[in-house]
């Protein structure tokens, strides 16, 4: 009896140990993300201000901003969501609702699992043979914003197929059964009820381009750029422009990448200010994905 | 009937669009397969394959140049098994903690704020390595450089944890109820089941999990072009500074090389092996986690 008790005693112990072993384990990363944004805040907060959003990149740390990056990053951004979003969504569709399980519908499906592990710096390689040489759209906006296209496109179609996934079939099933056909039933019910987990998706997706850095270093966007892009809206006829999108540009991480690689510690300051804004960036979009998550889930009951 | 006949064309119509889509995807594998290959013929026709893969020394932008991709593939290999010897234990850790002890509330919790630390952007993760954990590390061990393999290798291992412990919990939550009660019922703890019965059964998602975090840790690029130094350094050590694959390829893209050129042409060349070395790993992934499903 005794020999049993003191057997069950070392085995509990054993569960309490793991359950601090468990929590530690898990408290790593936290305590590294929480090092990390004071570290930036101590070395960059003092930086930032309205000018540093305002002034372009310059030979003096202490007149060097990051307008030409935000502004690149943005139109880079809408490049990508325009051209990502729909031929994701698109490709989704089609796996879920249309796609009839044979071999070729297959070879999709492990080519885009296959897609989403491909390192990052091979689409930038793969756009710079592509887009920069064979399509001849040059080091340009419109080669960046469709490098990160394809990039999260993966993540954009699996986002995709899980939101769809998680509709039950009797909802197809009471749409068809009404004489809906395949494509009315899909426009009013598959992808309405998808929409909270495809924008999560999206968001999610849209929150690594913002961060990518190494993909647009192989296409060739410059560290040092003192201009912006041509303004899209014109006053003479047809008043908007589409200029803008071959122009070169510059992106916020490849700005912060740019300071970081310099000696000079006033340099390095500058970095952590670009940091601090680049983190704040992808935490809200991260948290806005989150949310969003969160409240179409509260709200769609089956 | 006119009307009927309309509506089928737009039916087909619509789901031909849609498959073109889909189909893209594979246009884009091709792609990638296809300029990566062109390129590094072109590099081949110049370099022997035999000096590619024995020579022990990288150095295409010297006057002499000489092209072993050995150092690149070590520094790649060197800097992955650091990232993996931090992210594997604590990943399964996590995982284990998240699905079989902690509370569903703090599940909840926890599992977004993790899914933090895969997106905070790389070059920021750089940025820390060499101006925050280096010069830490550094007072615990004085030979340490300035730039080196450990401290990236650390920060790529905490990055990664999202990525190994996510996938595993999936695999331990999926096991089902009656398998934990049986062992229960058989006497086990909490912590007995956990790692005799439920790690053991969601083997082959843990093995997809793990995979996961090699192929990312194989192709991070921007903590190790930042803080691991630019030089291709045939070692083991890593006390001193190394370059991986990727941190040439950025290396060779910032100085512009001209179109054409064999510097241009490296870059595909390492780019290729790159692919070749994540692809392996990418579809040993994919079939694990297919067996995984249907396990049960």
């Amino acid at each position: 009896m005794e020999d049993i008790r003191k057997r069950i005693r070392y085995n509990t112990r054993w569960n309490y140990l793991f359950t601090i072993i468990g929590l530690l384990s898990t408290m790593v990363g936290m305590i590294l993300l929480c090092a990390l944004m004071i570290d930036l805040a101590i070395d960059g907060a003092p930086r930032l201000s309205c000018k540093f959003l305002t002034s372009f990149p310059s030979r003096f740390p202490e007149e060097a901003g990051i307008l030409s990056a935000w502004v690149g990053s943005f139109l880079l951004l809408l490049v990508t969501a325009l051209a990502a979003i729909p031929l994701g969504i698109a490709a989704g569709l089609y796996l879920e609702e249309y796609g009839k399980k044979n071999w070729l519908t297959d070879i999709i499906e492990i080519n885009i699992a296959n897609l989403a592990g491909v390192p990052s710096i091979v689409y930038g390689l793969l756009a710079l043979g592509l887009f920069v040489y064979f399509l001849k759209l040059g080091e340009s906006i419109l080669t960046g914003g469709l490098t990160l296209a394809l990039l999260i496109l993966p993540m954009v179609i699996m986002a995709t197929r899980e939101a769809i996934r998680a509709i039950p079939n009797s909802i197809r099933e009471a749409s068809y059964a009404l004489g809906a056909t395949k494509w009315q039933t899909v426009q009013w019910h598959i992808i309405p009820y998808s929409t909270g987990g495809i924008l999560t998706g999206i968001i999610i997706g849209l929150s690594r381009a913002i961060g990518e850095t190494a993909p647009i270093i192989t296409v060739g966007a410059l560290t040092f750029i003192a201009f912006l892009p041509t303004f899209p809206i014109s006053a003479e006829f047809p008043f908007v422009s589409f200029k803008w999108l071959m122009d070169p540009f510059t992106v916020m991480p490849i700005q912060m990448f740019n300071w970081v690689s310099r000696p000079q510690e006033e340099f390095q300051l500058n970095a952590a200010a670009a940091g601090i804004i680049l983190m704040m960036m992808t935490l809200l979009m991260n948290g806005l994905a989150i949310y969003i998550r969160y409240r179409f889930r509260k709200k769609i009951k089956w | 009937m006119n009307y009927s006949r309309k509506r089928k064309i737009k039916e087909t119509a619509i789901e031909a669009i849609l498959f073109l889509c889909a189909l893209f995807s594979v246009f884009i594998t091709l792609s990638i397969v296809f300029i990566l290959s062109y390129e590094s013929f072109g590099f081949f026709k110049e370099v022997s394959l035999k000096e590619f893969f024995t020579g022990t020394q990288w150095t295409p932008l010297f006057a002499e140049p000489k092209f072993g991709i050995l150092p690149l593939i070590m520094g790649t290999l060197l800097t992955t098994g650091i990232a993996l010897s931090v992210a594997l234990p604590l990943g399964l850790l996590v995982a284990v903690y998240l699905s079989e002890f902690a509370p569903h509330k703090m599940r909840e919790i926890i599992k977004p704020v993790l899914e933090l630390l895969a997106a905070v952007p790389t070059v920021v993760y750089g940025y820390f390595a060499l101006l925050f954990l280096t010069p830490i590390l550094q007072r615990f061990i004085p030979d340490l450089s300035g730039f080196n393999a450990l401290s990236p290798g650390i920060i790529m291992g905490t990055m990664i944890v999202p990525y190994v412990s996510s996938v595993s919990e999936d695999a331990m939550i999926a096991v089902p109820m009656h398998i934990r009660e049986g062992s229960y019922a058989t006497g086990a703890t909490k912590f007995q089941t956990a790692f005799k019965v439920i790690i053991p059964s969601a083997f082959s998602g843990i093995a997809a999990a793990f995979i996961i975090g090699i192929s990312r840790a194989i192709g991070e690029t921007m903590v190790v072009a930042i803080a691991a130094g630019g030089m291709p350094n045939l070692t083991a050590n890593p006390l001193e500074p190394v370059q991986t694959l990727t941190a040439y390829i950025v290396q060779v893209s910032l100085g512009d090389a001209p179109h054409g050129t064999v510097e241009y042409k490296t870059i595909f060349a390492a780019g290729l092996t790159l692919f070749f070395m994540t692809l392996g790993f990418n579809i040993l992934g994919f079939w694990l986690r297919k067996r995984m499903r249907e396990v049960y």
